[in-house]
């Protein structure tokens, strides 16, 4: 077992054991906070890998942008301090079969398709370049197609805020 | 340095970096509030600052920690005690991670990271997280409007400071700080290289607007709404005493110093001096002795920039809270996106 492997499992223990807390907590703002430990471990997964810049994009994006808008919005409207009661209602039966589904169908297709292969001994950092070099040569068309999607949830969220 | 740290086990190795981290963050930090705070803005407002301890007051700032580390640690009776003790710390922390990828010599380095200035302003975003969750944890109506006013200011201010970068990646073409560095160093300016090609002088805009940028998101004057002590008491920070005042204090100056150094970076040519100067083509042909005055270089650039945001600390009173979000989103922004589009057509023409 290398070095590499000790570290997967260290951080995959403790992601799942985060992913748990943010499902049982009883306070939101708790809740938020264990996914940022889900998200942060994420990004240490994909250091392991190599993928420094998926890495930084990760802590970037989710760390910096998604989950300090997400503490934002909650402390801006509710945000008790302590246990709330009334976060764990009877959807919980329906969530946990799917779930559950979710799981093994992720799983299944993971292993389906790259079941068989093995990374190379000593994994090579893939430079920025090379990915600047996919994204604005064979991906360019699904890039724009992602960029307005983001526009028009923008538009939509400004529609729905819109007074009159 | 290399061929010395190569004999060192992996463990001293380590040791020597966090060693290195820890200085490289708080003498700076320490440099700052006793030059700016104490002195300069006394004189700035004709009185002597701190004079007893030490001569001249230079030992006032040991006196200062030493009196906050053994005050009371207070926690408020309502507030979420957990989080409450843990907001300063991944304020630090976020501090310590930034200067991971600053470049002090040609091997005075402690990670050449290929995405360092990308890798800078992602793990400066994390501060943002410490403060929000200081303001809430509190249970304090003043604490959590500073929290959530930081929060809007940082996000807004993020924007144009990384767009600001941009233009200097584009005209590098790496996102290296390292490599950025030598770019400055090694380039020339219509053929005349004797002093290099500092960034500041092509990329003016991008500096000045990142030099606003920084100075909003170290919430210094005239941008410091979120600790207003006019209306919030002292914001985020209010409830907070003794030693966990003095990391969120500590964390402020200290990352004051990592931005002036990274500014320094990127627009001044960071710990270099014009390679031409004593004839060096590459990286590999700096003289050794760079790993010591290199430092002390960056150290001076540094001194300069973090004296122009105390300058403008000092002098200016605070914008209203939404002057600052104006100022932001219909000033900085567009024309930190003209100033990158107008290099990207430079550069794909010279």
């Amino acid at each position: 077992m290398i070095a590499q492997n000790i570290g997967f499992w260290i951080i995959a223990i403790v992601m799942i054991g985060a992913a748990l807390r943010v499902v049982t907590t009883n306070n939101v703002v708790h809740a938020a906070l264990w996914l940022v430990v889900v998200l942060a471990g994420a990004a240490a997964q994909y250091i392991l890998l190599a993928a420094e810049f998926v890495a930084v994009t990760q802590v970037l994006v989710y760390i910096g942008a998604v989950m300090v808008l997400f503490l934002f919005g909650t402390m801006l409207t509710r945000a008790r301090i302590g246990a709330e009661s009334d976060l764990n209602n009877s959807y919980k039966k329906l969530g946990i079969p799917v779930g559950l589904v979710m799981l093994v169908a992720m799983g299944l297709a993971l292993t389906d398709s790259f079941g068989d292969e093995k990374l190379p001994e000593s994994a090579k950092v893939v430079s920025t370049q090379e990915i600047s070099d996919q994204i604005f040569g064979p991906y360019l068309l699904p890039f724009w197609a992602l960029s307005f999607v983001l526009l028009a949830a923008v538009v939509g969220a400004i529609v729905l805020a819109r007074k009159d | 340095m290399i061929a010395l740290l190569a004999e060192v086990p992996y463990w001293g190795q380590s040791l020597l970096r966090v060693l290195g981290g820890l200085v490289a963050v708080l003498l700076p930090a320490g440099t700052i509030v006793y030059v700016f705070l104490f002195k300069m803005m006394s004189f700035m407002q004709s009185r002597l600052g701190p004079m007893e301890a030490g001569p001249y007051g230079s030992m006032q700032l040991f006196a200062e920690v030493g009196k906050w580390l053994q005050k009371e640690d207070i926690v408020p009776d309502r507030a979420d005690s957990r989080i409450f003790k843990m907001a300063p710390i991944i304020v630090l922390v976020s501090t310590f991670l930034l200067v991971v990828v600053v470049p002090f010599g040609p091997e005075a380095w402690f990670t050449d990271f290929e995405t360092g200035v990308f890798y800078a302003l992602a793990v400066s975003s994390v501060s943002v997280l410490g403060i929000l969750i200081a303001g809430w944890s509190s249970a304090n109506k003043y604490s959590l409007l500073g929290g959530l006013r930081a929060a809007g200011q940082l996000i807004a201010y993020e924007l144009p400071m990384v767009l600001a970068v941009m233009g200097v990646v584009i005209q590098a073409g790496t996102m290296n700080l390292q490599k950025i560095v030598v770019a400055q160093n090694t380039g020339s300016m219509f053929g005349i290289d004797a002093i290099g090609h500092p960034y500041v002088i092509s990329q003016f805009f991008g500096f000045i607007i990142f030099m606003i940028a920084i100075q909003a998101e170290l919430t210094q004057a005239p941008f410091d709404m979120p600790i207003a002590e006019s209306e919030l008491v002292s914001g985020y920070m209010t409830e907070y005493s003794g030693f966990r005042f003095l990391i969120f204090f500590i964390g402020e100056f200290a990352t004051a110093g990592v931005f002036a150094m990274i500014a320094s970076v990127l627009f001044l040519g960071g710990w270099g001096v014009p390679f031409t100067w004593f004839g060096w083509n590459s990286i590999d042909d700096v003289a050794n002795w760079m790993n010591i005055v290199g430092p002390l270089i960056m150290f001076t650039k540094m001194m300069l920039l973090v004296f122009v945001i105390m300058w403008i600390r000092f002098s200016y009173p605070r914008l209203r809270e939404d002057q600052l979000q104006r100022f932001a989103w219909k000033g900085l922004i567009p024309v930190a996106l003209v100033n990158i589009m107008v290099t990207a057509i430079l550069k794909v023409v010279f």
